[in-house]
């Protein structure tokens, strides 16, 4: 089928940039949306041209490498990675808009890369357990309820792809922070770090320049691994508890 | 007038090696005795060392975090945005770990030997006596980091079987066992970024290792050379000790399950110089596949192993049977590992699963497009467990099937073939983990040191932790108890020589502008490989190969376009560097698999086989270790095989048997 992309390029993180257009004769509807990338980049070097700049790694939807903003939609219209979406879900004739993940602490790199190191630095601000090697008990010591396991898992598979925060219209990054939250504090391992884990999570947060949560929940509509919009209720309510037990000295 | 060359002619041989770090005495008492007899480190001089880790996956971070932890300088290094991207994140099915829990007669003696046939008696019984020994460590530090493996009602940890074994001892987090345990070590890495204790460097990749001659003369292993993959910079780091922990060559094949970015950069430079590259032939190519759909495709998806568990795997009895699977009658279906190997069934371990579905779509009974895929069904399983048990264990495999080819696999078989998925060939490694440089240690699947000629699944993610939780931060502290190393200067001659080789390089490759892309010739090297050196090679087929690579490498040099400047971020240019390394290592396997005139686990001679087609092994020729040195002077042509015999004082040698 015949496409047509509009792709953002951008030289660096301080040049000015624009959409601009490209044509595809024959786009093959089993083709992955980046495989499609991979024709056009194809065809750009063979003119001399540079190619678009995207990230991608495992191509398996699960690094969370991958990530652009498709027809305004972060990952485009299916509930998955950009990797994973193939061109069977677009139309012969289609006009396709590829932009980069657009938040202020994202700042673009080149073309479609943006800069995520915030992530890294909100899990550096407690997003774990403190458990140095060697010092762990028998395993089977720790026994943690299934349905506690099984929701700490659902939160922990967040790929840290970055789409909640293209999504919301506020630019903040708490379903990511939430999900991390639940992951350790629903572990009986995660209890001791409760409270400066939410603390320090969402201090770092909000100095990064993500925006507040208002509860809009376009971050889990855009999540592709659907992590629940109640994983921001708990965080909140952990965070109030924190605090009030911080102010109490208790 | 030409003359067709030898097998013999591609390599010379040089002395046989020992592993010097070997422990002996009882194979139980050996890690003890090791760890008990190597030197310490002193806290307070801890903070004066400085050790590089190159690659933050499953073997890298947890070797940063747990030095960072005991106290060392540690600076880490990884290409991708982040060090939770690494690869290992894919890794779907398990954990092994000898725990017994399941009191199915397993011990750290059982995985032991499982491991040792399972690699087809071509690695060292002292190290997978440690991996298994290690395995149940492995297990606590991941719980008590928080990494939610599956559970039963009553609060344990759950297990389930994989292939080759017959016990159940594998762990696992539903169908992301790998991005588990990665996000555990991630988190591990992070808490000591947040300590100071690790300097990480994202976005770089490392392109040279620097070697500084010490006051007696011994080449030791004192930085490496990195690209800033942003802003094009080349950096040099030095440092007392460099690690390894760069991941697996498997994208020599072009498509292959690894991801976009892995590469063998890091080793390959290490092997030009002067580390010895092991078994470079052992390649791993994995049963259950997505099969290939267009000449388009960048990567082949890998359905996990434990969908063997519950689906069978069946062919048409016919030939070019092109009916839809639910229209096959049950007794025109031929359920070929069940009859073939009626005791493993399903789960034979990899190897031999990939070289039957090879086989029966050799036959014409393959299935799909162009003929190349086995079904792997689960009607059976669906009707026994019900639906919602088989969506619990493996949902989100069924929807990553869905999702890639279009189809729904609850109501029509899956299709898979076999494809690239890991390497057991990598950096020789003595027992400590240390080349043959001194001073550079490689570790996880970089490394070639614990699978043999066949990797056991679910045992990768344990290699990988083991080395860097348990084994690593034990051996380095005994090298490193001779340190602080008097300080490498920034304009030291070998730094200096160094950065030199990595800029000639990249000025080469942006010079040639020609008119091939770098993925058209990495396609066409995948092709050669996958051909010649795959799922069954022969010599005729090899000695071919390293002329059509040596051809391509040619044209490579000659004609490769690399568009834009070395001084921004250049995937183009990323990749060409990739790509030529690829050539060079691609045709070492090759030789490789030429000198090794034996099957054995991965690698399959076709002239060497029993007569109902299984691999036949060689002991009395090839029960070594290949390990590969650089042939400077020819550019690689002629490479130097080191022997390091193999001895088995524990398992008895003798042919594997799944039948």
């Amino acid at each position: 089928m015949k496409i047509t992309v509009n792709v953002w390029r951008q030289k660096d993180a301080d040049a000015k940039g624009a959409m601009v257009t490209y044509p595809l004769e024959s786009v093959d509807e089993h083709m992955s949306f980046l495989e499609m990338l991979d024709v056009l980049n194809e065809k750009l070097t063979i003119d001399g041209e540079d190619p678009v700049a995207f990230d991608s790694d495992c191509r398996e939807g699960i690094c969370g490498t991958c990530g652009v903003v498709i027809n305004g939609i972060p990952h485009g219209p299916e509930v998955t990675t950009t990797c994973q979406l193939h061109m069977r879900t677009f139309s012969d004739g289609d006009v396709i808009d590829i932009e980069p993940w657009r938040a202020g602490a994202f700042p673009v790199v080149k073309d479609l890369v943006v800069d995520r190191g915030a992530f890294d630095r909100i899990i550096q601000a407690g997003g774990y357990i403190s458990a140095p090697t060697g010092a762990a008990v028998e395993a089977n010591n720790i026994p943690v309820p299934k349905a506690d396991a099984d929701h700490a898992f659902e939160a922990a598979t967040c790929i840290g792809c970055g789409a909640c925060v293209a999504a919301c219209p506020n630019g903040s990054a708490m379903l990511f922070t939430a999900a991390k939250i639940t992951h350790l504090g629903l572990l009986p391992q995660g209890q001791p770090e409760r409270d400066s884990r939410v603390i320090g999570m969402v201090e770092q947060h909000d100095a990064e320049g993500f925006g507040g949560c208002t509860n809009i929940g376009e971050c889990t509509a855009a999540c592709p691994k659907g992590i629940p919009l109640d994983v921001i209720s708990r965080l909140n309510r952990d965070l109030l508890g924190a605090l009030r037990r911080e102010a109490v000295g208790s | 007038m030409t003359t067709t060359p030898t097998a013999d002619s591609f390599h010379v041989v040089g002395d046989d090696i020992r592993d010097g770090a070997a422990p002996t005495g009882p194979i139980e008492r050996r890690w003890d005795d090791r760890k008990f007899n190597a030197k310490l480190v002193n806290p307070a001089n801890r903070r004066k060392i400085k050790v590089i880790v190159v690659g933050t996956g499953l073997a890298g971070a947890s070797a940063a975090a747990t030095l960072g932890e005991a106290g060392y300088q540690v600076v880490s290094f990884c290409y991708q945005d982040s060090p939770r991207r690494a690869h290992s994140i894919a890794a779907q099915g398990g954990i092994n770990a000898a725990k017994n829990y399941r009191n199915d007669g397993d011990s750290i003696y059982r995985l032991f030997y499982d491991t040792v046939k399972g690699g087809d008696f071509r690695s060292r019984e002292s190290n997978v006596y440690r991996l298994a020994q290690v395995s149940v460590n492995i297990i606590d530090q991941c719980v008590a980091q928080g990494v939610p493996f599956a559970r039963e009602y009553g609060g344990l940890l759950d297990n389930r079987s994989f292939g080759g074994v017959q016990v159940s001892r594998t762990f696992y987090a539903r169908g992301q066992t790998g991005q588990q345990l990665l996000i555990g070590a991630y988190q591990a890495l992070e808490r000591q970024i947040a300590a100071g204790t690790v300097e990480m460097n994202t976005r770089h990749e490392m392109l040279e290792v620097i070697l500084v001659p010490d006051a007696d003369g011994t080449e030791r292993a004192r930085g490496i050379v990195v690209r800033d993959m942003v802003t094009g910079e080349i950096e040099t780091h030095t440092a007392d000790a460099v690690v390894l922990a760069s991941g697996g060559y498997g994208n020599v094949f072009f498509l292959s399950t690894n991801a976009m970015g892995s590469n063998t950069t890091a080793t390959w430079r290490a092997h030009k110089k002067g580390a010895y590259f092991a078994n470079p032939c052992y390649t791993q190519i994995h049963p259950t596949c997505i099969p290939v759909s267009g000449e388009y495709q960048s990567k082949l998806t890998l359905m996990s192993e434990s969908l063997r568990n519950d689906g069978r795997i069946w062919v048409p009895k016919k030939q070019g049977d092109d009916r839809p699977a639910s229209q096959i009658p049950e007794d025109e279906r031929d359920y070929y590992l069940e009859r073939i190997y009626p005791s493993f069934g399903n789960l034979v371990p990899r190897d031999i699963a990939s070289r039957a579905a090879k086989y029966q779509c050799d036959d014409g009974k393959g299935v799909g497009p162009g003929g190349l895929g086995v079904y792997l069904d689960f009607k059976d399983a669906i009707a026994r467990l019900g639906r919602p048990a088989v969506e619990a264990k493996y949902g989100n495999l069924f929807d990553m099937y869905a999702r890639i080819t279009g189809e729904d696999p609850y109501s029509e078989p899956m299709r898979i073939y076999p494809a690239v998925h890991y390497v057991m060939g990598g950096l020789w490694v003595d027992y400590d983990l240390q080349t043959n440089i001194t001073g550079l240690f490689c570790t996880g699947e970089a490394n070639f040191s614990d699978h043999g000629a066949n990797r056991l699944g679910a045992s990768a993610l344990m290699q990988g932790l083991a080395d860097g939780y348990f084994v690593l931060p034990n051996t380095l502290a005994d090298y490193l108890a001779g340190s602080p190393f008097e300080k490498v200067a920034d304009d030291h001659p070998r730094v200096v020589e160094a950065v030199q080789q990595v800029q000639e390089r990249i000025d080469t490759l942006l010079k040639i502008n020609g008119t091939r892309t770098v993925d058209s010739i990495h396609k066409e090297l995948g092709h050669i490989m996958w051909e010649y050196c795959g799922m069954e090679r022969t010599e005729e087929g090899l000695i071919k190969a390293i002329g059509l690579i040596r051809e391509l490498k040619n044209e490579f040099w000659t004609n490769v376009k690399v568009t834009g400047v070395n001084e921004e971020l250049n995937q183009t240019l990323e990749r060409a560097g990739r790509v030529a390394d690829f050539l060079e290592l691609g045709e070492l396997m090759c030789i490789d698999a030429l000198n090794r005139a034996e099957s054995c686990g991965g690698h399959f001679r076709a002239e060497s086989q029993t007569e109902d087609g299984e691999a036949l092994r060689h002991d009395d020729q090839f029960a070594y270790v290949a390990a590969w040195e650089y042939d400077a002077d020819g550019e690689g042509r002629t490479p130097i095989l080191h022997k390091e015999p193999l001895e088995y004082e524990y398992v008895e040698m003798k042919a594997r048997s799944y039948k």
